[in-house]
């Protein structure tokens, strides 16, 4: 038996905590009157964690989020912190900081005594205090921001000052509401660097919040995809992005081509289709092991999902192995780095296959132009399977999650 | 964020006109009442410049004492009715609870009812409660009309009151309490502050309420100066209306002068040089 298997066997406070899991939360649930904001919820969080919360708005990411940090109570449920349970406790005595939306900071104190609070709540002053708040400020490299009054700072610089002022009691897990999303793109991009690079050097628990998929995608270590108050699916970047458990997810995550069609047959190694694309396709798994085959019956409706970038915009007929569809070009957007296709499919007249290419030496603008007549190929191992109205189940010959197979 | 300047058309002859005309039925009776409070006409009919009215004014013992009085019922009436007005903001503002709407809409009556019906009232509420009528009188009636201006403009203050910035100091920590007196007080202090400069001042000013409920002996400056032209105008009490509309344009401007925004701070507030970071770090 597998670690992971153990893990779920034994899922007692002190082995979890053994197992360096610090946030537990069970059957966390949250309702406002009549609406449902968060159903009940499970999710354990290491220590260390660089754990995001993606969703749309309204989803209950951020309510889930108040839950942890005892803005919001839990209508039922439990919350655990190193095995104490703290779902009932007020935000004033809970082990967590919080890094606000608009970042909160207090308008009436300049930046120094913003970093301070924390500090002068829990009766420390003097030279620790002075200590510790150039500390922080230096983490932050504001430290000649000391004396300045917070309303003067830059969006860029009050998100430094809010992260200060919210490590500065060292918290064991730091909550972050959507910190980026009041930053203009460029600012968002590089804050973004700067708080994977923070969390790397503090090995803090960070939780983090966001509606922006890339976002979450490239700073989480794990990440929870949330829809209508239900966490659809966990994993990492890589499981969401290449193995969405849902049709939510697949559809929220990136875009996806999607063709409708049939089990026609199926065996350990590999699925065929039939359907409206008149010719056999095949879905194998992926070969880095993210993606098993799913279980199917022969005649089963299903929808193949293949994402825009895996797909080969060719001149002529592609290699046997590979599926491909027929289709021309309606449509060629340049984009800097990459160039995104639309192509009409010839044989289903309701499928515009969208292909996103980079442009390199070979696959630039020039290459193909509007109306041409072209292959749209992508590997078996490539595609995603779903059910006409969810996910298929997974087989049981399931390989095991990321963290334990990386293991050599 | 650029204001637009645009040229604005001015206004039509007739229309700067009548806002004249206006403007001066407004003012002149101010400006006679100023100037005549620095006149001393001898008994040729000569005019000359003075200073005697003031002296006068303010060397008047039972001038003197009604200053007193007014200044006492000023600030206790002003203290009540903060105290109060800043608490029922508070409550009508943070909180939910049955008759709420009733409340609120009661808390903004005092603005709307006849002064004298409120003058009338109180003076048979005083007398059925046999509360002796004089300084206290005085006091809770001024604290029942001010306490309304209070509340409005402390709740204008917690209204746009970012709440996560409460959020944040229990988040570092802080009790509810430590929150309320760290946080909360200080920025809606301002909407204190002038809800009480405001309430002081309709307290000095009142005249009304206060003699109806004043009692014998008890006259504040506004009913002192009201009985005393019953006995013919004095220059004096030209000299001791100047001291007044400048001691209440003096606590007007304080109310309303230029207030800090509290509003948390927005989010374009322009250029970063974000130095190198963390890139040292990762």
């Amino acid at each position: 038996m597998t670690l992971w298997g153990l893990k779920n066997l034994f899922s007692s406070h002190a082995l979890l905590l053994w197992f360096r899991s610090m946030l537990e939360l069970k059957g966390i649930r949250k309702s406002f009157g009549k609406t449902e904001a968060v159903r009940p919820t499970d999710l354990v969080i290491q220590d260390g964690e660089f754990f995001s919360m993606l969703g749309p708005s309204g989803c209950g990411k951020t309510t889930l989020l108040r839950m942890l940090g005892g803005f919001e109570k839990p209508t039922a449920g439990e919350i655990y912190l190193n095995g104490i349970r703290i779902d009932q406790l007020p935000p004033h005595e809970r082990q967590c900081n919080t890094v606000f939306q608009r970042y909160a900071l207090f308008p009436h104190l300049d930046v120094f005594e913003n970093v301070a609070f924390g500090l002068r709540m829990r009766k420390i002053s003097g030279t620790e205090l002075n200590e510790r708040v150039s500390e922080a400020l230096e983490l932050v490299q504001m430290k000649e921001y000391l004396h300045r009054s917070v309303t003067t700072l830059s969006g860029g610089q009050q998100q430094r000052i809010a992260l200060a002022r919210a490590l500065i009691n060292k918290p064991k897990v730091l909550l972050l509401d959507e910190p980026l999303s009041a930053l203009d793109l460029k600012l968002r991009q590089q804050m973004k660097v700067e708080l994977l690079s923070l969390q790397r050097c503090l090995k803090q628990t960070f939780i983090f919040v966001t509606h922006d998929q890339e976002e979450a995608l490239s700073v989480s270590d794990r990440i929870a995809v949330m829809n209508k108050g239900v966490v659809d699916q966990v994993g990492t970047s890589q499981e969401i992005y290449e193995f969405p458990r849902t049709l939510f997810v697949a559809q929220f995550i990136g875009s996806m081509n999607t063709i409708e069609g049939e089990v026609k047959d199926f065996n350990s190694q590999a699925i065929t289709l039939a359907g409206s694309a008149k010719r056999i396709l095949t879905v194998k798994p992926s070969r880095d092991g993210f993606r098993p085959l799913p279980q199917v019956q022969s005649g089963l409706a299903v929808q193949m999902m293949i994402r825009p970038e895996k797909l080969k915009v060719l001149k002529s007929s592609p290699q046997p192995d590979q599926n491909y569809i027929e289709g021309m070009i309606k449509e060629v957007l340049y984009k800097g780095p990459v160039t995104q296709f639309l192509i009409q499919a010839k044989e289903i007249p309701s499928l515009m296959m969208t292909v996103v290419q980079t442009n390199s030496a070979v696959s630039a603008k020039k290459t193909f132009n509007m109306g041409d007549r072209v292959f749209a190929a992508w590997a078996p191992e490539d595609c995603i399977l779903m059910g006409k109205d969810g996910p298929l189940p997974v087989s049981v010959f399931e390989t095991e999650p990321l963290e334990l197979r990386a293991l050599p | 964020m650029a204001t637009e300047h645009r040229a604005r058309p001015s206004p039509p002859f007739f229309a700067s006109l009548v806002t004249a005309g206006t403007f001066l039925l407004l003012y002149i009776p101010l400006f006679v009442l100023v100037t005549y409070s620095f006149v001393q006409t001898d008994l040729d009919g000569n005019s000359s410049f003075t200073w005697n009215w003031y002296y006068e004014a303010v060397a008047d013992s039972s001038l003197q004492q009604a200053l007193w009085m007014s200044l006492m019922v000023g600030v206790w009436s002003t203290l009540g009715a903060t105290l109060l007005g800043t608490t029922a903001a508070l409550a009508l503002e943070r909180t939910d609870f049955p008759g709420k709407k009733i409340f609120d809409a009661l808390t903004l009556v005092p603005l709307i009812v006849p002064e004298i019906v409120m003058a009338l009232s109180l003076l048979i509420w005083f007398v059925i409660l046999k509360i002796s009528l004089g300084g206290i009188s005085i006091v809770l009636a001024h604290i029942t009309f001010s306490f309304s201006y209070v509340i409005i403009t402390v709740r204008t203050r917690l209204a746009d009151f970012d709440h996560s910035l409460e959020e944040a100091a229990r988040d570092l920590g802080a009790t509810p309490w430590k929150t309320f007196w760290k946080v909360t007080f200080p920025l809606i202090w301002p909407g204190i502050l002038s809800g009480a400069l405001m309430a002081f001042t309709l307290s000095f000013d009142d005249f009304l309420i206060t003699f109806f409920t004043a009692g014998v002996g008890s006259d504040t400056l506004p009913v002192k100066l009201y009985s005393m032209i019953k006995f013919g105008i004095s220059p004096k009490i030209n000299a001791l209306s100047t001291l007044i509309l400048l001691a209440t344009a003096l606590l007007v401007l304080m109310i309303f002068r230029p207030k800090r925004s509290m509003k948390t701070i927005s989010k374009e507030s322009g250029e970063t040089s974000v130095p190198d970071a963390l890139k040292a770090l990762g």
